[in-house]
């Protein structure tokens, strides 16, 4: 059996699953249950100065909805805790008295002065937590306060508040990212330069989940008005994916751990998000969605799958596919592919005729002899790979590579057995010849 | 009444009115909005769409449930309607399994189709209980036309040609319109008075006059119509049953399963119907089918199906043998009636084993004997053949624009030889016929 034991930043748990701070983490009753259910660890939800904030009264929550009601994106407007601070820190302390080998991490917001800092980190080191997480992401309510997003829009403010926070306390202290910015890479840098143990990324989207067409508002309304929210749930896992590669791939950052976050709902999300350079990963909609149960799933999913793999621990493939990840210029431009449809598995929809027809190449037949037949023509198609995207059977249609030395019958060119991008192609005015 | 069948077991409150009422629910409930949306998400919206070549009416059925996947359920009905102006009764009555469903691309990837006949009424359903009629006449082409038979072919036929402008007279000769749709189709089929607010609904357009009582040959004819309009339809269906020629036919307790039928469907109360304790019905089709559960979901004991033929020579469906058998219904195959029996206390029917023969069907020899109370006919129906158009094979002759061989008379449905005796076809067949007379009216 693969070991799941998860070291990260020195903080222990018995799986790389954490819940996020949010919701789930809000109360003492809450995580109890969590880890009751199996979560290694937890990321409290976010502490902030006395008098605690206050929530609305109204719904908090939008949602994007897929086949079957399935939620597939969640927006939130809840502030953090609006418990009084004093309750929420006895309640971590009896939480991680109660249960000494699971993480617990302490999500801190307070407003940029150093003396905030200093003085809720020491009440968050008294409760005997293992690690504090800096909340410079929520995009919403906060954020007009000069806190969340607002700071982690300013590389300077996440580098500042960061130290301030590494040089008053002895916990690891993690950098939790938001993705309302145009490049990631630099308030992960940031973070940093600012001595941040880890960074852990993506926070919630600035998002409106949908306008109520006869209130003319936006979801969810509040007496008649809406504000923005915060997206999360497997609808973000693209943009949060890309956004861990981009840091772990960052010459400047190597080596920084990064705890992934941003739609992770089964064993597989978590694996790819590792596979990308994450240390383990948070999850918070997948629970808000289903419940803590979830968690069974996956465990038990990466541990089967990493014992199928051969990976004995968890680190043996974080970040494997971190090196595969590149530039567009670097894309092998001699590498030829085409469609191939089996026709045995096809069931004739002709999806994948109609959206190549009108959208793309023009490459797949709608008839032959007179019958519905679908097939690929070669000396169209340009291997775009939409027809295997809207195909509805998985596996009928494939990406198959040419050999080298075939000749390509779009083209009239053959394949070359050598690498080559963009960089050393003829039509590129900045090429330099190949080696 | 013929002698006959005297103190046979037939009597009215088999079951309680509760209980008949149960038993003749709705057969395939509606949909929700949330199954209607589940149901709809299912369909790929294939490119030149395998189901729409399947339907009889051609309704863009991937476009109707992309409209109610997109919550648009007016605008659905409004794609089915424009095609199928009965598109209400083809939702609950077609036997999808053979025509849309059956070629539903899912059918062939996991056995289990989209649910088109559900999905389309949920769609029209929903605009029906809007109360307001899609359509307007056409501007008045001051031309006048008849449309004989008020079923599926005429009501099609009429509807279409309103919208075309044309001041449209439908006469029928029955005191309700619907034509088999009010008096032929079991009702649990079309339960809640549906075929009559059909009716209702596809008279909304307006521009045209109802005229029941009137049969053609009584009360109209072919002649006359011709002079006092601009155009004939017919679309008459079949008024006669075939005879069953074997002695003992004319006994009392031998009836037919179509009046049987209208009869229930006319009912106040179905429970107050006089059912026997052992039923034989006789036949294949889709009548004998409903004749026979019908009888069983009104208290009958045994009900047994006879067919001359196999299994799959019938003409009911496959779901509808499924559900007969389901609800208790015997089906026996390979036999032919002999004769009626009413010999004291022995009434029933004696049969004859059958096989395929080299000269086509014939009897083994070998005899059986099933009791009854009622034998039902549903041996199928002919055409009463109205004076003037050519017929074949006992239906009217047509050609492809559905002209007769009478000038200026068209006909469709049942009482054509192009027809397959299902309602979908009669509403593709008059809503063509009424183009085709558009457009020879406009040429």
């Amino acid at each position: 059996m693969a070991d799941l034991r998860s070291d990260f930043v020195g903080i222990k748990s018995p799986n790389p699953f954490w819940l996020a701070s949010a919701p789930p983490t809000d109360k003492e009753y809450n995580v109890v249950r969590a880890f009751e259910a199996g979560w290694g660890g937890v990321v409290w939800k976010t502490l902030g100065l006395d008098p605690h904030i206050v929530n609305v009264n109204g719904p908090r929550y939008g949602a994007v909805w897929g086949a079957d009601r399935r939620l597939l994106g969640l927006n939130n407007i809840e502030l953090i805790t609006d418990r009084p601070l004093q309750t929420n820190l006895d309640e971590i302390k009896a939480v991680k008295r109660a249960w000494p080998d699971r993480a617990v991490v302490v999500s801190l917001m307070v407003p940029c002065e150093e003396v905030c800092w200093t003085e809720i980190l020491k009440q968050v080191e008294d409760t005997g937590a293992d690690g504090v997480e800096l909340n410079f992401g929520c995009p919403h309510g906060m954020s007009e306060r000069g806190m969340g997003s607002a700071v982690g829009q300013v590389p300077e403010y996440i580098e500042m508040v960061t130290r301030w926070c590494k040089q008053n306390t002895r916990m690891p202290v993690i950098v939790k990212l938001t993705p309302n910015i145009t490049d990631i890479r630099y308030p992960a840098r940031a973070a940093k330069k600012g001595g941040a143990d880890a960074v852990s990324l993506i926070n919630t989207v600035s998002s409106i989940t949908s306008v109520n067409l006869d209130l003319m508002a936006p979801e969810p309304t509040i007496d008649g008005k809406g504000s923005h929210g915060g997206y999360c749930g497997p609808a973000v896992k693209p943009i949060a994916l890309n956004m861990v590669a981009e840091i772990a791939r960052d010459a400047e950052m190597a080596g920084l751990p990064i705890s992934g976050i941003g739609g992770v709902t089964t064993w597989r999300d978590a694996a790819e998000f590792m596979a990308l350079g994450a240390g383990n990963v948070q999850v918070c909609t997948a629970a808000m969605t289903y419940g803590f149960r979830i968690v069974t799933e996956m465990i038990d999913g990466l541990s089967r799958w990493m014992d199928g793999k051969g990976y004995a621990r968890t680190s043996d493939f974080t970040g494997l596919a971190t090196p595969n990840v590149t530039d567009w210029q670097y894309l092998n431009l001699n590498y030829v592919a085409k469609a191939r449809i089996d026709q045995d598995l096809c069931i004739k929809c002709g999806r994948c005729h109609i959206v190549c027809e009108d959208t793309s190449h023009q490459a797949i037949t709608a008839t032959k002899d007179g019958a519905r037949h679908f097939e690929v023509i070669d000396a169209e198609c340009v291997a775009c790979n939409l027809c295997v995207n809207v195909c509805p059977v998985e596996g009928c249609i494939t990406m198959e590579q040419m050999p080298a030395g075939t000749v390509d019958p779009r083209t009239g060119r053959t394949v070359p057995a050598e690498y080559g991008n963009w960089t050393q192609h003829p039509n590129n005015p900045s090429s330099v010849a190949a080696e | 009444m013929t002698h006959g069948f005297e103190g046979a077991d037939v009597k009215a409150g088999r079951l309680t009115s509760e209980q008949v009422a149960a038993n003749f629910a709705d057969l395939h409930p509606p949909l929700t909005r949330h199954e209607a949306a589940v149901a709809a998400d299912r369909c790929y919206f294939c490119y030149d769409a395998p189901c729409m070549t399947a339907c009889p009416t051609g309704i863009d059925i991937a476009m109707f449930i992309r409209q109610i996947a997109a919550d648009n359920p007016s605008g659905a009905a409004k794609t089915i309607f424009d095609q199928n102006i009965l598109g209400g009764m083809c939702a609950r009555v077609c036997p999808t399994e053979t025509l849309c469903e059956e070629a539903c691309v899912r059918e062939a990837a996991e056995g289990k189709p989209v649910e088109i006949g559900r999905l389309q009424r949920f769609a029209t359903d929903h605009l029906m209980a809007d109360g307001v009629h899609p359509y307007q006449p056409g501007v008045s082409t001051g031309r006048k036309i008849a449309v004989v038979g008020a079923g599926p072919a005429g009501l099609a036929c009429a509807h279409r040609l309103a919208l075309k402008g044309h001041a449209v007279t439908l006469f029928d000769a029955k005191p309700k319109p619907g034509g088999l749709n009010e008096y032929g189709i079991a009702a649990y089929k079309t339960p809640g008075g549906f075929a009559e607010a059909e009716v209702d609904f596809v008279l909304g357009i307006g521009n045209i006059t109802l005229e029941t009582g009137k049969a053609l040959g009584r009360d109209i004819s072919i002649d006359g119509l011709k002079w006092d309009y601009d155009a004939v339809f017919l679309g008459i269906g079949l008024g006669g049953v075939n005879a069953l020629c074997v002695p003992g036919e004319d006994l009392s307790g031998v009836e037919d399963a179509v009046e049987f039928i209208a009869e229930l469907r006319s009912a106040e109360d179905p429970s107050a119907l006089a059912i026997g304790r052992r039923v034989v019905v006789i036949g294949g089709g889709m009548t004998a089918i409903d004749a026979a559960v019908q009888s069983k979901l009104l208290g009958a004991e045994d009900v047994t199906i006879v067919y001359r033929r196999g299994q799959e020579s019938m003409n009911a469906s496959l779901f509808e043998q499924d559900l007969a058998q389901t609800k208790g219904v015997a089906i026996k195959h390979w036999a032919k009636p002999v004769r009626v029996v009413c010999e004291g206390e022995r009434r029933g029917v004696e049969f004859e084993y059958t096989r395929s023969g080299s000269g086509g069907l014939e009897g083994t020899g070998e005899t059986f004997f099933v009791a009854a109370d009622v034998v039902l006919k549903a041996i199928g129906q002919t055409l009463e053949t109205p004076e003037g158009p050519a017929t074949e094979r006992g239906r009217i002759v047509v050609d492809a624009e559905l002209r007769t061989s009478l000038d200026g008379v068209w006909a469709g449905g049942d009482c054509v030889a192009a027809g397959d005796d299902l309602t979908v076809t009669a509403v593709a067949q008059g809503r063509d016929a009424a183009e085709s007379i558009h457009r020879a009216l406009t040429a």
